[in-house]
């Protein structure tokens, strides 16, 4: 095990470096565009519900098919596994943005407008706020979730931690594999546990329930 | 100066089988505090909700001092009108003080002339700003959430205030602390109220006039005392009976 370590560290470093650039940058453009596209249809319940069945059946795609789909159109490499991962995640932002905005309370948005607050504002100082906990829930399930597929990548050459995995499969050398999984879970982990404390922190600054302290 | 007018109003929502509210035609002077009165369904939200155009009507005229509602952006039409709904509809992300600052701060007023105003609000609907200030809604009671919406509806001094039911979801002795605490801000500054309820002992306590309404048409209108001693018909007459003779002792006689 530590032998591997020392000999072979700089790959190890080199393949959770990839992988926090697939992943970063995935999230990066998932949030971006998922904020988008809810800006455009969050004001038609019609049109949210086709777009996130839409994302939804692409969601349904195996990774592994996804990736050889679109081999052809835009080759092998970081682009194609950043291109699935962010389509990916549209499903799970969006259907959370949504979900978010949907649950803010429809009287405290009337009270918003009925005093003649400007819309963007009722968005920005009222809807978003409101619907933070559950915004930061999606964005959790979006990181988890990339983290984990990301792996997969690496059968198209995006490199990153699912290359050592592969490495281990295809050698049988199960230090390979061990590292591989430490470095992945432990990577899926520690997001995970960076995360909860955000969304304790988020829920203590929005706090509705009375309980917490009076000023954050 | 006549500070609202309807003219032949109507609102008909998709699909409904008869109008929410059906021809009305009425002038409100400036200064007047009205309060409206009917069963469920009888229209009263719908009419107070064409006022500040969260509702348009199919026909007919609003207008506000003499100028037609329709001529002006609604965002900023709504500026001019305090609004108060039962539901209370307070920010529950925002503090008391940060609720009551809203619209003066859109206002772009100076931090100082807020932070004045807000106590004086505070004061003025009996709470401790000292005690009140920093704390969120949740860490209110149901009265006093209903004093902050109060409050922050009047923050910004509006000529009309629109009040729908503020009172329905809060206990009697409350109730009748926040009537007399409405009667007392009204007689200080004169704007013009008109308060949607469905208790005819709080809409003859309340009201200068009675505008009491049934299926989306006005049934009569006119001063606690003249309904009482001239119940427009067998409706009014009813809705009197109904409540048992309370409105008798409660009523403000003539102006
Ligand atoms: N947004 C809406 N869409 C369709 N119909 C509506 C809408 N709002 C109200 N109505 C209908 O219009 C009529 C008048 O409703 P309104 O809410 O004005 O009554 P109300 O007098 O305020 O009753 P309540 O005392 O129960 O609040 C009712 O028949 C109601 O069903
Ligand atoms: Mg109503």
């Amino acid at each position: 095990m530590w032998a591997y370590f020392e000999k072979y560290h700089y790959k190890l470093t080199e393949a959770l470096s990839e992988h926090l650039a697939i992943v970063g940058l995935t999230l990066v453009i998932s949030v971006a565009l998922a904020s988008a596209l809810t800006l455009a249809i969050m004001r038609s319940p019609g049109l949210s519900a086709i777009v996130i069945r839409l994302f939804g059946s692409i969601y349904a795609i195996p990774s592994l098919a996804l990736f050889a789909i679109l081999i052809p159109f835009t080759g092998i490499g970081m682009k194609t596994a950043v291109l699935v991962l962010v389509l990916y995640n549209q499903f799970l932002l969006i259907r959370n943005f949504i979900a978010g905005l949907d649950s803010v309370d429809p009287q405290i948005v009337e009270a918003a407008a009925g005093m003649g607050m400007p819309p963007l504002r009722i968005l920005f100082r009222i809807k978003l706020p409101l619907a933070f906990p559950v915004i930061l829930a999606g964005i959790h399930l979006a990181v988890i979730s990339t983290i984990g597929i990301a792996t997969i990548a690496a059968a198209i050459g995006a490199g990153g931690i699912g290359t050592i995995l592969f490495d281990g499969m295809r050698t049988r050398n199960p230090v390979k594999l061990v590292w591989g999984t430490i470095l992945a879970g432990g990577l899926a982990i520690i997001a995970n546990l960076a995360l909860i404390g955000i969304e304790k922190l988020a829920a203590r600054r929005f706090h509705y329930d009375g309980n917490a302290p009076g000023k954050p | 100066m006549i500070a609202i007018s309807f003219d032949g109003v109507v609102k008909r929502f998709p699909g409904a089988a008869r109008n929410a509210v059906d021809r009305v035609s009425l002038e409100i002077e400036e200064g007047e505090l009205i309060t409206v009165l009917g069963a469920s369904g009888s229209g009263k939200t719908t009419l107070l909700k064409m006022v500040n155009r969260l509702f348009e009507p199919n026909e007919g005229t609003i207008c506000l001092f003499g100028e037609n509602i329709m001529d002006k952006d609604p965002v900023k039409l709504r500026r001019g009108i305090g609004y108060v709904i039962q539901q209370i509809g307070l920010f529950p992300h925002m503090t008391v003080r940060e609720n009551i600052a809203t619209i003066p701060r859109i206002l772009k007023w100076d931090r100082a002339r807020i932070g004045v105003r807000v106590d004086e609000l505070l004061s003025l609907v009996n709470l401790d700003p000292d005690e009140f200030r920093e704390r969120y809604p949740a860490q209110l009671s149901g009265g006093q959430q209903q004093r902050v919406g109060l409050a922050r509806a009047l923050a910004a001094d509006p000529a009309v205030m629109l009040m729908d039911e503020p009172f329905g979801a809060i206990d009697a002795i409350n109730r009748s602390n926040l009537q007399d605490e409405l009667l007392a801000i009204h007689g200080k500054h004169k704007r013009t109220y008109l308060f949607v309820t469905h208790d005819v002992a709080e809409a003859f306590k309340l009201g200068n006039r009675v505008l009491v309404m049934d299926g989306g048409r006005v049934k009569q209108f006119d001063t606690p005392q003249r309904i009482v001693d001239d119940p427009a018909d067998d409706f009014v007459r009813e809705l009197l009976a109904s409540s048992g003779g309370r409105h008798g002792q409660s009523a403000r006689v003539g102006n």
